[in-house]
């Protein structure tokens, strides 16, 4: 039977220890996975770009006379696209590293969507709330919308 | 009790364990973060003047691959000294990466925030696993910290490259002043947890793996801790320096959390308000792979020899040294914005 919030803050401090233990178990695996799984995107996306197995979207020679520029002066200059429109080139090498980037950036998300029934069979609706909260915060960066990425 | 060893952190995030403040120095860091918005927010009111007049970094005659090989090794060392000085590879890349390399910081703090994720990420797992991180108390400062944490780094991307280098210089210098006035409490007394973290059921029990006793916690000043990572969620976002060393004081000294919860948890908090300002970046085209990847990766190899190297490094010798690096990349950002070094 679940349990609920009061329930929670009122349990023998054992009880609480093994609902914590139980919620960090489960939030640990699924970071865990995400973040490998974003590493070895990262890797060998860039090991791809660098040895010139996939062409870039700017080419290798041309960087050094354009990162030391602005962002806005960059993109405008090498017709690099903001938010997601990076997809659209995600053929080239140096676009595809985004995809591992993106992997790192978003793994939170899976394990907070974990973390939701847990707290929603344990009635803690609070907690199921705040996670809901944070995944909505990050999908709304994620998306540009708040970060003006469109 | 006694004090303990600090926890095994392989990936270096756990990175302010010994940067934690006394309370007279939190009251400074909230203050000095109050000061930034302000400041931040006039220069956001005049950004497009000030950014139509900004200047480029001179660039640099070497070959492309010398940049990216030369930022793996940086960071490779910046990995392994962050360790035993207990400071986060965030807080040191941003500055001396955008100090001495010929990056322009939007893409510096792109990478830094990332450095900062990835090491965070890699760290969390064995946190959590090990007790050391407790999701009820980061789950809700986190949320607060990654809203801030936009707002953060979309003004950072809105002010004149110039003036977030004198900022950050700032910034830096007052991180040196915070590890010089160190004070941290292993085991801080609360003697009545406050509403909020008794009505969140925000309390624990971690094992101390070096004495082996159990430790009950609770915390206390919730509304107060939750207003400050909101300050600390922007500064994470505008430098993209990662937070820890402004996480631990708070959850620590402020919030009244153990020292080793404080760190752990701190790793917590910083990969959610790192994913969410990391966003801001790359939606904005301002993470380029060639500064971010060499980046990430030479940093947690490094970390992982920087924690292997624990018990060989004397400590006090390596955080020496660190403030020494610290001292030296705050002033040269500081200089630099000012257009003193450029």
């Amino acid at each position: 039977m679940g349990l609920r919030n009061n329930d929670i803050m009122n349990a023998p401090i054992s009880e609480n220890a093994q609902l914590q233990k139980t919620e960090a178990s489960l939030y640990a695996v699924l970071l865990d996975w995400g973040t490998r799984v974003g590493l070895v995107v990262l890797v060998l996306g860039f090991a791809a770009y660098v040895l010139g197995v996939v062409a870039p979207h700017v080419s290798l020679e041309q960087l050094p006379q354009l990162w030391n520029q602005p962002v806005a002066i960059y993109l405008q200059k090498t017709g690099t696209p903001t938010g997601w429109g990076w997809l659209v080139h995600a053929g080239k090498g140096d676009i595809f590293n985004l995809f591992g980037i993106a992997i790192l950036a978003g793994c939170s998300v899976p394990p907070l969507l974990g973390l939701i029934p847990l707290y929603l069979k344990r009635r803690d609706y609070a907690y199921a709330g705040i996670c809901a909260a944070i995944v909505l915060v990050l999908v709304l960066a994620a998306s540009g919308v708040l970060s003006g990425g469109h | 009790m006694h004090r303990s060893q600090e926890p095994h952190d392989p990936m270096g995030t756990m990175n302010s364990l010994d940067s934690c403040c006394g309370q007279p120095a939190l009251k400074k860091l909230a203050l000095l973060a109050r000061a930034l918005i302000f400041l931040a927010m006039l220069t956001l009111l005049d950004g497009p003047v000030h950014a139509a007049a900004e200047s480029v970094v001179p660039s640099s005659s070497m070959p492309w691959w010398f940049w990216p090989l030369a930022l793996f090794v940086t960071c490779f060392f910046i990995g392994i000294v962050a360790v035993p000085a207990g400071i986060g590879g965030g807080t040191l890349f941003v500055p001396i990466i955008g100090g001495f390399f010929p990056f322009h910081l939007d893409f510096v703090r792109g990478a830094g925030l990332l450095v900062a994720l990835a090491s965070a990420l890699a760290a969390g797992p064995l946190l959590l696993r090990g007790g050391l991180a407790s999701m009820r108390l980061a789950l809700p400062l986190a949320l607060l910290a990654a809203i801030s944490s936009i707002f953060g780094a979309m003004l950072g991307l809105a002010m004149p490259a110039s003036l977030v280098q004198i900022l950050l210089g700032v910034i830096v210098l007052g991180i040196v002043v915070l590890m010089l006035t160190a004070k941290k409490s292993e085991f801080p007394h609360v003697a009545q947890p406050d509403r909020l973290s008794s009505a969140l059921g925000i309390h624990g029990i971690f094992i101390d793996g070096a004495s082996g006793q159990a430790i009950n916690w609770q915390v206390h000043r919730t509304p107060l801790g939750l207003f400050i990572f909101l300050l600390i969620g922007v500064m994470a976002g505008m430098f993209g320096i990662g937070a820890g060393w402004a996480n631990v004081p708070a959850l620590n000294l402020l919030m009244g959390a153990p020292l080793k919860v404080s760190a752990g948890t701190s790793s917590l908090v910083l990969s959610l308000v790192d994913s969410s300002a990391a966003w801001v970046y790359i939606n904005r085209g301002a993470v380029l792979p060639m500064v971010a990847v060499p980046s990430v990766v030479g940093m947690m190899a490094g970390a992982k020899i920087g924690a292997r190297l624990l018990n060989v490094l004397k400590g006090s010798v390596i955080r020496k040294m660190v403030i020494g690096l610290l001292l030296f990349a705050g002033f040269r950002a500081l200089l630099k914005g000012l257009g003193i070094w450029v």
